[in-house]
């Protein structure tokens, strides 16, 4: 019977098989195109840091006359004289005043920023709504209006040339979205270990250190990471604060050189550049993960 | 465990509250007072009414320049990255080999891009005789002259923004995944090819996001600094001058914090207008799953 039926389909089965290579080989076509694509847009995109890195140990001369990987006269003479500077100090002093930035401001947003998740969260009181929509408005607010008062109040404060003006505002939770962030993911998470250890006579600092910071944890580590990255690279908020040569971060030292006599020792330049990249590319791709769950759930800028 | 203290919470907050209070609320009023002052940090704030506001709009060229770059640099450049973003994520949002090597790689860039070692190498490689140049008369064409001629010049701190499409293309694909295959299925059925269903289900379906996008690339935009500080210092011919280096330059350099305070004002509001209309006009165009609307 069943064979009587497929002898009698035939023609019609054999129309199907013609039309299912032809889309299978549609297929193969469309994903060789999008491949071809794909391809060619990531190499256009990663050739200039590529060639950064070559350019890096190529002589002066070559910096400009040749556009391929490979330096034809390979030198270490930029990464050994940019790493002097021409300043009194070296770029090592610049890499310590970075971490003595970034580290402590890394501490203070992820510590204050779970508190303050975590009591809007977990917390009915007065006033709630007022503060959420005041969060929610600092988030939306350009920093640009606010940065000339701010800079008075840290004169007034005698914090200027001081690292405090860029630790104590993240301290305060200041990165209205990180708390946004850490809120959306607590609110997704469920409160029945937390309403145990209640009953079970934790306070509610106990179930915050021992509950709820475990479960947090993926979301604060995007929002370590992001905050990592971003005060890397910050430069306004040092370029701003921060006036003596031997406080100043990377992002500063690296505006100084193209600024001064080194202007036209262009591999010192690029070299360093590299250097001060190799921290944020050596963290992204230990953590990826983490940045592309981070933004593609809570949505971050970049 | 909410009822035990009313006031628990409020002693959660209490960072936040002390933030908002000392390093954004004062602050965000300070300025609008100060917009009102002549202000040189030397002697005590005077009060001079409206004066800042109509220097700025009658008598201040600096001023009208830098206004009009700064929109043509915000209106050319976040069309061009959202475009770009969502046409990549379509592309990668197939049932591809290697789709997570591709996402990385577009999106070190976004993870880069804000640093001054990036923006120093884009100084590098748009120079006369620099690595673009070089790749043009390889290829046959001329060179370009970027920093030299106006239009170009702010053109090359676009491209260093649309380099960055990464963080745009990662929420897109995000979304782009979470879309339901059986609407395609169903779509395909009824006769719907590629570009219909592209554009009758999945952009409606991804309004939240190209909404969400929109504004925060809108509100980075206008405040763009460190790419134009470096590369182009402004110039030449103020061509690159955006309004956040203007306000920079008056406050920072020439001390004038009144009338920085005034030009930062009229930078917020611009942004506040669109953002208001953006939220407006997104009743219109933004489906919300389970909204009976559309």
């Amino acid at each position: 019977m069943t064979d009587h039926i497929l002898s009698q389909n035939t023609p019609a089965a054999r129309d199907i098989d013609i039309v299912r290579s032809r889309e299978a080989r549609r297929h193969r076509f469309n994903a060789a195109l999008r491949y071809a694509l794909l391809t060619a847009v990531g190499l256009l995109m990663l050739y200039p840091l590529i060639w950064l890195i070559g350019a890096s140990f190529k002589t002066n001369s070559e910096i400009f006359a040749n556009p391929g990987f490979w330096p034809e006269h390979p030198t270490l003479d930029g990464y050994i004289k940019g790493w002097k500077t021409s300043t009194p100090y070296s770029f090592g002093t610049f890499f310590i005043n970075t971490l003595w930035i970034v580290i402590p401001k890394v501490i203070g947003t992820a510590i204050s920023c779970t508190a303050v998740a975590y009591g809007f969260a977990r917390f009915e009181f007065p006033g709630k709504k007022i503060l959420f929509a005041a969060l929610i408005a600092t988030l939306l607010l350009p920093n640009v209006v606010t940065r000339i008062p701010q800079y008075l109040i840290f004169r007034d404060l005698g914090w200027l040339d001081s690292y405090l003006p860029l630790w104590v505002p993240s301290a305060l939770a200041g990165d209205a979205f990180f708390v946004f962030m850490l809120v959306q993911f607590l609110r997704a998470i469920p409160r029945d270990m937390e309403e145990a250890a209640r009953v079970d006579g934790a306070t509610t600092w106990q179930t915050l250190i021992f509950i709820v910071v475990p479960l947090l944890m993926p979301a604060l580590i995007s929002v370590c990471l992001f905050q990592f990255m971003w005060t890397m690279n910050d430069f306004l908020g040092p370029l701003i604060y921060i006036s003596s040569v031997d406080k100043y971060p990377i992002s500063l030292a690296l505006k100084l050189s193209i600024d001064t006599t080194e202007a036209f020792e262009w591999n010192r330049v690029l070299a360093m550049s590299v250097l001060s990249l190799a921290p944020a590319l050596a963290v992204f791709f230990l953590a990826q993960k983490y940045f592309i769950d981070g933004i593609s759930s809570g949505g971050i800028k970049g | 465990m909410s009822g035990d203290n009313r006031f628990l919470g409020l002693f959660y907050l209490s960072p936040f509250i002390i933030g908002l209070l000392v390093f954004t609320a004062l602050p965000f009023l300070a300025s609008l007072y100060l917009s009102f002052t002549n202000y040189n940090l030397m002697n005590e704030p005077v009060f001079t009414g409206l004066q800042n506001y109509i220097r700025l709009f009658t008598n201040d060229r600096t001023f009208r320049k830098s206004l009009w770059v700064t929109l043509i640099y915000v209106f050319t450049t976040v069309p061009l990255k959202l475009v770009f973003a969502l046409f990549m994520a379509v592309i990668l949002n197939y049932k591809l080999k290697f789709i997570n090597v591709f996402r990385t790689a577009y999106y070190v860039p976004s993870i880069l891009g804000g640093s001054i070692a990036i923006a120093v190498l884009w100084r590098y490689i748009f120079a006369d005789v620099g690595l673009v140049n070089m790749g043009l008369t390889m290829l046959g064409f001329e060179p370009v002259n970027w920093f030299g001629d106006p239009t170009n010049a702010l053109f090359t701190i676009t491209l260093l923004r649309l380099w960055q499409f990464g963080s745009a293309m990662v929420i897109f694909l995000a979304a782009l995944q979470s879309i339901d295959k059986t609407l395609y299925e169903a779509a395909s059925i009824d006769g719907a090819g590629k570009w219909t269903s592209f554009v009758y289900i999945t952009l409606p379906l991804i309004t939240p996001v190209i909404f969400f996008n929109l504004i925060m690339q809108m509100v980075q935009a206008f405040q763009e600094f460190n790419g134009p500080y470096i590369i182009t210092q402004g110039g030449p011919l103020k061509s690159t001058y955006l309004l956040p280096i203007y306000i920079y330059d008056e406050a920072f350099k020439r001390f004038d914090m009144g009338y920085a305070s005034a030009i930062a004002w009229v930078l917020f509001l611009i942004i506040m207008a669109l953002t208001l209309i953006a939220f407006w006009s997104s009743r219109h165009w933004v489906y919300y799953a389970g909204d009976k609307r559309s």
